[in-house]
């Protein structure tokens, strides 16, 4: 039971590194993008094949895979930037598709629907960072999630937090303001990406094997629902609604009720909450962060 | 001198010529008005000018230099900053938020480094960038004695206040030239009076002012000199008494005389 705890916190861990991502992308840019499981499975691949074919040691792999997921982030975003709300969700849809079926195809690279398997463990100076051993390799998680929040928080509260903001608002008036949007843009979805494709990198090192399988489009959907259960514009949020998400997704094994649970009745629970969020919480649980200015000290949180 | 200059400035939409042929100038210091009936393409020329579209012929100096086809944000760089005829303001961020964000490229001391550097820069450093932008936006928002609305969302403001904030943001860019599009479209005849006023003390800033407006009175109370367009094509050009007295003036807005 214990272990199983562990296990959703790990799970809650790397998809808070993917939520971060897309809070960014969404949250701050308003950009409604479907593509976080691609960044995710190229970072994981990245990891996957520069362990098991170039004997790459993880903390190697791991800035590969932010690296390569960034330009990827930077390839879809260039073009696609043009695009606004559901234009913009389709065409980001679509990219993730197109990886999960290149990776489920390029058989000579990525070993097609077999995924690949026996991807070494990470180790620290010597300490295995065993999965099995779930305590070391939560830590691991946590340290991650709470770097990347720190940076990522630090970001949002500058001139680029604000810039974002102010794309999201009004593109006219923030270009009129001196702000160059396109650029803005792609840095959101370049950041997004690369915090994304970290998360690849985790999860490769956990499960120890990748298959095509893990990264579908309903891994997209379940990020965006964390982010918009949480509260859109606040990483606090989007870590908060990550793992309220990961124990709905998880409750009939953790009551003990899978025999009498249908596996499909998470995805039942996920649209209930979801409706019953836009009738009386549109703005998520926390909401988004509001900073009051003027005071000695300033107040973060909070809702409006 | 000139601050600002269109040559032959055209702007076609498919076979509707919005902007034809007009030779605009801005004398520097002064207030200029731009004038003319609906649909006369006035929008269009500060569009064309400020970069949101880009002519079809014809080229624009500021400065003496070709601007013509600069993307919006370079131009607002330069030092041309706007408003909007239906408001646009970052309706659900703060009034000071709003006005910080005109700040935006003036703190931007490594532009070249890119954010993500920035976000490694110690905390010390962040702290004081944010403040420095702050304590600039707070001081407009006193210009403008709105110190007390700093925290509220710029969309509960009142309608008037919402255009002054509006100013308020153009200005925080440090401009050399403001265009304002219908400053006083909306506003009772107190809150015409006070806009008055601001636009009088923004020039005594040493900032060049360039307004569209319908409200007459405050046009010919306050330009120095008036433009006057008409089916996109310049009509007029002179001080406020040139203008009332200008047949073809009269003719375009109440239309001819029976004979």
């Amino acid at each position: 039971m214990i272990n199983f705890f562990l296990l959703i916190l790990i799970y809650s861990g790397i998809y808070a590194l993917m939520a971060i991502g897309q809070n960014i992308i969404t949250g701050y840019g308003g950009m409604l993008s479907l593509c976080q499981a691609g960044f995710f499975a190229i970072g994981s691949y990245t990891t996957a094949i520069l362990a098991t074919k170039l004997g790459w040691s993880f903390w190697a792999t791991l800035p590969a895979a932010a690296i390569l997921s960034a330009l990827f982030g930077l390839l879809i975003g260039l073009p696609t930037l043009r695009l606004k709300g559901d234009y913009l969700a389709i065409a980001t849809l679509g990219f993730g598709e197109i990886v999960r079926n290149v990776l489920n195809n390029w058989d000579s690279l990525t070993n097609g629907p077999m995924g690949i398997q026996k991807i070494p463990m990470p180790d620290l100076f010597g300490f295995v960072i065993n999965p099995y051993r779930k305590y070391a390799f939560l830590v691991m998680v946590i340290l991650f999630v709470v770097i990347a929040y720190l940076l990522f928080q630090r970001l949002a509260r500058s001139r680029m937090g604000r810039a974002l903001a102010a794309v999201r608002e009004d593109e006219i008036a923030a270009q009129s303001m001196g702000i160059n949007i396109t650029k803005y843009k792609v840095y959101a979805f370049v950041l997004g990406a690369s915090v994304a494709g970290i998360a690849g990198s985790l999860q490769a090192v956990f499960s120890l094997s990748v298959t095509p399988g893990t990264y579908t489009f309903m891994v997209s959907v379940m990020v965006l629902c964390m982010v918009v259960l949480g509260g859109m514009g606040n990483f606090k949020a989007a870590i908060l609604g990550t793992f309220i998400i990961q124990l709905i997704s998880y409750f009939p094994q953790l009551t003990g009720l899978s025999s009498v649970i249908p596996p499909q009745f998470k995805q039942i629970l996920f649209g209930l909450i979801l409706v019953v969020m836009m009738i009386w919480r549109p703005q998520g649980l926390l909401g988004r962060e509001e900073r009051t200015y003027g005071g000695s000290t300033e107040r973060k949180g909070g809702k409006r | 001198m000139i601050l600002l200059e269109t040559e032959a400035l055209t702007r076609a939409y498919g076979g509707v010529v919005a902007v034809n042929k007009v030779d605009f100038q801005v004398e520097s210091g002064l207030i200029t008005g731009l004038i003319g009936p609906n649909g006369a393409g006035k929008t269009t020329l500060f569009n064309n000018i400020t970069g949101l579209d880009t002519p079809s012929k014809g080229r624009v100096f500021f400065n003496n230099k070709d601007i013509t086809g600069f993307p919006a944000h370079k131009i607002c760089r330069m030092g041309i900053a706007r408003t909007f005829q239906n408001i646009r303001l970052f309706k659900d961020l703060s009034v000071v938020e709003n006005v910080m964000i005109g700040r935006h490229f003036k703190t931007g001391r490594d532009e070249t480094k890119g954010r993500f550097v920035n976000a490694l820069k110690s905390y010390v450093y962040l702290k004081r960038e944010e403040q420095e932008i702050y304590e600039k936006a707070d001081s407009w928002l006193d210009f403008f004695e709105m110190g007390q609305f700093k925290n509220e969302l710029a969309k509960n403001l009142p309608y008037g206040k919402q255009r002054e904030l509006e100013i308020a943001r153009a200005l925080a860019t440090e401009p050399q030239l403001l265009f304002l599009d219908e400053p006083a479209a909306g506003m009772n005849p107190q809150e015409t009076e006070h806009l008055m006023a601001i636009i009088r003390k923004i020039r005594d800033l040493g900032i060049t002012v360039v307004l569209i407006e319908h409200d007459m009175k405050l046009v010919m109370n306050i330009c120095d000199t008036i433009t006057v367009l008409n089916y996109g094509q310049k009509l007029a050009q002179g001080t406020p008494r040139e203008i009332k007295h200008n047949s073809s003036v009269i003719e375009a807005y109440l239309g001819k005389e029976e004979e």
